[in-house]
């Protein structure tokens, strides 16, 4: 265990509503075992003796699956760890006297609530637009009633590993909600239980994804290279497919 | 409710077919600029008839109005679409480390685009517009006919070095537009299979480096040969 | 208070059906104009509310975080039970119902089990058909994998990441129902309070995590599905954001809460590292199929673990348990590692860790295979702890993982407060002592799909002419304002130590003397020690910030209140249960090679609490678990 010590540029903002500014901090009192949200822990233990107000992240589950947290760190979402998210981000990848930018996810689709914390509804809107299987509790043939190709029933999971976390959105230089939105809709065309929407659905996701405001994607692939769960911008491919002969045939 | 043709995946597709249109008729193109390797009269004759084809044949019209009308919608759409993009995040990032995810092409394609069009203006004005409407100086044929000599106009600009670099540094926009289109082209229009992607990826980013290479060995021939 | 746990008359086997098809209706017309609140979108919320408003309920649902679909269901690893018998190995839904019985030491309640069991075949069919991805054969059927010491392959499972694609379908159900209009979700909203009218729980307290507002909201009925409190322990493996606030101020209404000091400590986790750390991550129990666990056989021996020659290792499960070894169950391995650690020979910085080592297993099956069947799970401890599983040992120890303990609920799933339910972890009811591994998943989801809908409408019935009521009533009144009042104090007390802090400390005292084992004489202590800590947080602690913007230190302040009275009624159950059973071990009872003994003659009975006022002992209820079809029989594993 090395002792660190850090300089913190961070992203302060009050509310969606105000401007917000760059804060410059110093932390000495960490250590390379930390995880990255336990970082910022001690800075906000530091900042609550100091009487002044802690910094605001999301942050749940702290095991890189619930998707809450989400901060661009030294301009890569999640930050330089590939396949990792923020709080599984451990300080032994920073060197002692290290400067560290820290700021929100940006997008017009995620406004910042405050500090780092940024609303992702738009990505719930989504999913109600037309992200699941119709089918009411009760109604469920048997389970193995319908078999499924092992491969297709692992491409399909590949595609919902998702976390829903946003960094897609934050790596894309047009801030476009492809990647999350192709996944979801892969997942269930993919499956039989998904054909029967399979058409409807991946119209109405795909217009409320442009109403909410996310740029079109442009294949650069940052989306994939910065997603904690390596989501292949394959889906985008399909999701392009699919959405393209589902309005062709009416 | 269709918003197909409002939405950004038609849009999208647009962009993609015509700028693949676009590619392919630079390849025609290409196939035309290089009878300007054959050197002497021979040439001349052969390149200045090519021309004289091109400028009355009635289904090459067709073809050009067709460039024309993809290099328009292209810019049009594509330019929409980035602006469109730019408000989708109305705040950008205090440090961005773009290039350790994505590409420098793929970042700045727009960029690339506009001095691609300028270019284009630049190559139309100094071509097109003197063929068309110019004062040009004639090839006189051995069965006595004439035909405009754009050989000679040809040749003659690629005496200037300035233009001959333009040129040049035009071809190298190019070749990083289509080193990062090409490829994305075909992932819009969703024919970059996962099984294929190795050769596509190969077909495309030769593609992107051979069109652009050829056209630019001409003037660099040509005012090599002139020196 | 009486406790009657409106188990059906007749068989066991028969009491569901008979049930279902006697309970009254209410009809689709009443539906519509019947109002039900949902708290929490986990599991058991979000199934419960997708099916209701499925059935024609208007329903209102809330969650603390951004979005419905990261409650702390999504983390859930290993897999789901279900009696299908796909592979046909003799499961059924009696040998489900037994291991569940048995696995909780005896302390649950047997029609609710069996309930249970008869239900989770169509949970497995209900997932399927939303599009969740279990994982599958060639040939295309669903796969199963043994889980847990059962003897049976019941358990589903979608990689290492079941919870995460049951809970996103779910969500999905959800969220069609929020398309429709039946479902109206209040995200970043976090109850307070739960609003009473003439006895029945008639509503909720609200506040906007962003804004700070209060709301009122009316509800025919109220479910609570918030979840697990085990970050009573400060360090746990459960979010951080899990707390027992909904639960707690049910209680405080006049819910029982039942066995609160029933809490499960899984043995395989990553440990501790030093005083800044935040959680703990479970590392998954299949590890124990091929590692060895051993500690040095020489107190303080710091060498690096490949230079402690064979001789001087104590492979103590081994030693200890010849006939199962390292394959004991958790509560077991817990303890022996804690029994290890407390003499000295503890390994790592802190000396609160041991060696599960794979050297053996390398050379024996060949590194490949260990990769092809642990590979993600070493890159997971590779990224977090920096260390390289394959060449030397993993460090772990035991950590809390899930609370048996909760709100009393009958066969219903009602509380004691009329018309307030409770389903998933918060509730009490299915695993006893001891939760089997994939059992919970299974519960919430049985609970939210496919038991309340039925037993609700049983209370509803009788409702369908009450009229939704005026949030301006006073009962609102008075809940919004004590919410408020507490929100005023936390903000103005000026103190002087952070909320961190002070959850730091009970979490310290609760592991300590209400972890992997109790007595009598430290836990009278830490009730003293824990009540002081409390004065004293209310007297010093200090919440930066404003009422008006997003505050996580505000929030976290008013959870962590609430873990220090539940913390109190912890130390309270340990100390009167004197027996030791699953999760619960009093050292003053055990066999004489230290193993848990049970007292069936005295404590076959769920301690049942009622809130009396703060500063007054709750009053204990027992309500007696009568075993009918399967006899008590003492576990052993030597
Ligand atoms: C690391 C880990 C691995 C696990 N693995 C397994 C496994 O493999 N198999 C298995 O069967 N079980 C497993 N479990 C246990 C299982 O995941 C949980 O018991 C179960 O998911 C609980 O579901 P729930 O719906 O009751 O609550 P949760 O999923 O915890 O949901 C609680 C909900 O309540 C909301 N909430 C809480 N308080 C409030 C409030 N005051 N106001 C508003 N909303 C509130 C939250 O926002 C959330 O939506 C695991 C647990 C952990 C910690
Ligand atoms: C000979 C000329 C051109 C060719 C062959 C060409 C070719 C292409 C191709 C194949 C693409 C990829 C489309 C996709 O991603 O699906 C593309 C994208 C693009 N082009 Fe061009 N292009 C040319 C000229 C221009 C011009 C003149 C402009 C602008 C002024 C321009 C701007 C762009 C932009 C901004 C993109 C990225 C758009 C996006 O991906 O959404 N291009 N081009
Ligand atoms: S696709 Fe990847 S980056 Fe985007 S939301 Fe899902 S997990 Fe996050
Ligand atoms: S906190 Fe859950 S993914 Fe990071």
């Amino acid at each position: 265990m090395t002792d660190l010590q850090l300089t913190l540029n961070i992203w302060r903002q009050r509310s969606s509503s105000e401007s917000g500014k760059f804060e410059s901090y110093e932390v000495d009192n960490l250590n390379t075992h930390m995880s990255f949200l336990e970082m910022l822990d001690v800075l906000n233990e530091n900042l609550v003796e100091e009487n002044k107000e802690p910094v605001a992240f999301d942050h749940d589950c702290r095991e890189g699956i619930c998707g809450m947290c989400s901060m661009v760190i030294n301009g890569r979402p999640h930050g330089p760890m590939k396949g990792t998210t923020t709080c599984q981000l451990h300080m032994r990848h920073f060197k002692n006297g290290d400067t560290i930018t820290i700021e929100p996810w940006r997008a017009k689709a995620f406004p910042v609530v405050k500090d780092l914390v940024v609303d992702r509804s738009s990505f719930d809107r989504i999913i109600q637009s037309g992200g699941y299987v119709s089918v009411n509790t009760g109604s469920a043939p048997d389970g193995n009633a319908i078999p499924i190709p092992k491969s297709i029933a692992e491409e399909a999971f590949d595609a919902a590993a998702c976390i829903g976390c946003g960094a897609c959105v934050a790596s894309c230089k047009n801030a476009s909600a492809s990647l999350f939105v192709s996944a979801k809709i892969s997942q269930l065309s993919l499956l039989p239980q998904g054909q029967p929407e399979k058409n409807e659905r991946v119209k109405k996701m795909v217009a409320q994804m442009d109403e909410e405001g996310f740029g079109h994607c442009t294949n650069t692939g940052a989306c994939q290279a910065e997603c904690p769960k390596e989501i292949s911008v394959d889906y985008i491919r399909k999701m392009n497919v699919d959405y393209n002969l589902s309005n062709i045939k009416g | 409710m269709n918003n197909y043709f409002t939405s950004t995946i038609f849009r999208k597709i647009l962009a993609a077919l015509s700028g693949l249109f676009l590619t392919f008729f630079l390849l025609g193109h290409l196939a035309g600029n290089l009878q300007l390797f054959i050197s002497g009269v021979e040439g001349q004759t052969q390149f200045n008839k090519y021309a004289l084809f091109m400028t009355t044949n009635p289904v090459v019209k067709l073809l050009s109005i067709l460039t024309y009308a993809s290099i328009l919608l292209h810019v049009v759409l594509t330019l929409y679409l980035a602006f469109k993009s730019r408000q989708a995040r109305p705040i950008g990032y205090a440090v961005s480390s773009g290039n350790s995810n994505s590409s420098w092409s793929s970042n700045n394609m727009a960029i690339l685009g506009t001095f691609l069009l300028l270019f284009i203006i630049v190559h139309m004005r100094s071509f097109w517009y003197e063929m068309h409407f110019g004062e040009m100086p004639y090839q006189y044929l051995d069965d006595g006919t004439k035909i405009k000599d754009l050989y000679l106009i040809t040749t003659s600009a690629f005496n200037n070095p300035l233009y001959t670099l333009f040129y040049i540094l035009s071809m190298i926009a190019l070749a990083l537009h289509l080193k990062h289109g090409v490829g994305s082209a075909v992932q819009t229009i969703g024919l970059k299979l996962p099984n294929y992607e190795k050769p596509l990826k190969y077909i495309a980013e030769s593609v992107a480096l051979i069109i652009p290479a050829t056209f630019a060995s001409i003037p660099i021939y040509l005012y090599i040969k002139n020196l | 208070m009486i406790l009657d746990s409106k188990v059906p008359e007749g068989p066991l086997e028969s009491k569901w059906t008979n049930y279902k098809s006697s309970v009254p209706l209410v009809s689709p017309a009443n539906k519509r104009r019947i109002e039900v609140i949902v708290v929490g979108t986990g599991l058991a919320g979000a199934s419960a509310a997708a099916s209701m408003a499925e059935m024609g309920y208007k329903v209102k649902s809330f969650c603390f975080q951004d979005s419905p679909r990261r409650a702390h269901s999504i983390a859930a690893q290993g897999g789901i039970n279900a009696a299908k018998n796909y592979q046909n190995d003799g499961d059924s839904v009696y040998r489900l119902f037994y291991d569940t019985i048995k696995g909780g030491d005896y302390r649950s309640r047997e029609a609710n089990v069996y309930r249970l069991a008869e239900v989770s075949a169509s949970i497995i069919d209900q997932c399927v058909a939303q599009g969740v991805p279990f994982a599958r054969e060639y040939g295309g059927t669903l796969d199963n994998r043994s889980f847990g010491g059962v003897q049976v392959s019941r358990t589903f499972y979608a990689r290492g990441q079941t919870g995460q694609q049951l809970l996103l379908g779910a969500y999905s159900a959800l969220s069609r129902q929020i398309s429709k209009g039946n479902i109206t979700m209040y995200n970043r909203h976090e109850m307070v309070d739960i609003v009473k009218i003439d006895g029945k729980a008639r509503g909720v307290i609200v506040r906007n995590l962003l804004t700070g507002e209060f709301s009122r909201h009316f509800g025919h009925a109220v479910v609570l599905a918030t979840g697990g409190y085990g970050n009573v322990y400060y360090l746990s493996t459960n979010a951080m954001g899990s707390n027992v606030t909904a639960a707690w101020k049910a209680y405080k209404q006049g819910a029982a809460f039942s066995n609160p000091c029933f809490t499960q400590i899984h043995p395989t986790c990553i440990p501790v590292s030093g005083d800044y750390q935040s959680k703990l991550t479970l590392m998954s129990e299949s590890l124990r199929n091929d590692g060895r666990i051993w500690v040095p056989k020489n107190k303080g021996d710091n060498r690096k673990p490949s230079q402690i020659p064979e001789d001087e290792r104590d492979y103590y499960l081994e030693r200890r348990y010849p006939a199962f070894g390292n394959l004991v169950p958790r509560d077991v391995a817990s303890r022996a590692a804690k029994e290890r650690c407390d003499e000295g020979f503890g390994v790592g910085d802190t000396g609160l860790a041991v060696y599960l080592d794979f050297e053996d297993a390398i050379k024996r099956l060949g590194k490949e295979t260990v990769s092809a069947r642990y590979g993600n799970l070493f890159a997971m401890y590779d990224k977090i702890t920096g260390d390289d599983p394959y060449t030397t040992p993993m460090r772990i120890f035991p950590a809390v993982h899930y609370t048996m303990g909760g709100l009393w609920v009958d066969y219903d799933l009602m509380t004691t407060v009329p018309g307030l339910y409770a389903i998933g972890e918060c509730n009490f009811s299915d695993h006893g002592a001891n939760r089997l591994g994939a059992s919970a998943l299974m519960q919430g989801l049985a609970d939210g799909y496919f038991v309340l809908p039925y037993t609700i409408g049983k209370y509803l019935s009788e409702d369908i002419r009450t009229e939704p009521m005026d949030t301006a009533h006073e009962a609102f009144d008075t809940a919004e304002k004590k919410a408020l009042e507490r929100t005023k104090i936390l903000l103005q007390n000026n103190g002087s130590r952070s909320v961190e802090s002070f959850h730091r400390d009970l979490g310290k005292i609760v592991w300590d003397y209400c972890g992997m084992s109790r007595n009598q004489k430290s836990l009278n202590e830490a009730i003293l020690s824990i009540q002081s800590l409390r004065e004293e947080f209310w007297k010093h602690v200090k919440v930066p910030g404003d009422d008006k913007t997003y505050n996580p230190e505000l929030d976290k302040a008013g959870r962590v209140a609430d873990f220090f009275e539940l913390g109190e009624l912890m130390m309270r159950d340990a100390l009167e249960r004197e027996e030791s059973c699953g999760g619960h071990f009093r050292e003053e009872y055990q066999t004489q090679e230290g193993e848990a003994l049970r007292d069936d003659e005295n404590y076959t009975f769920a301690s049942t609490w009622e809130f009396k006022g703060i500063d007054k002992p709750p009053t204990l209820h027992k309500e007696d678990l009568n075993f009918e079809t399967v006899a008590p029989t003492q576990r052993s594993y030597k």
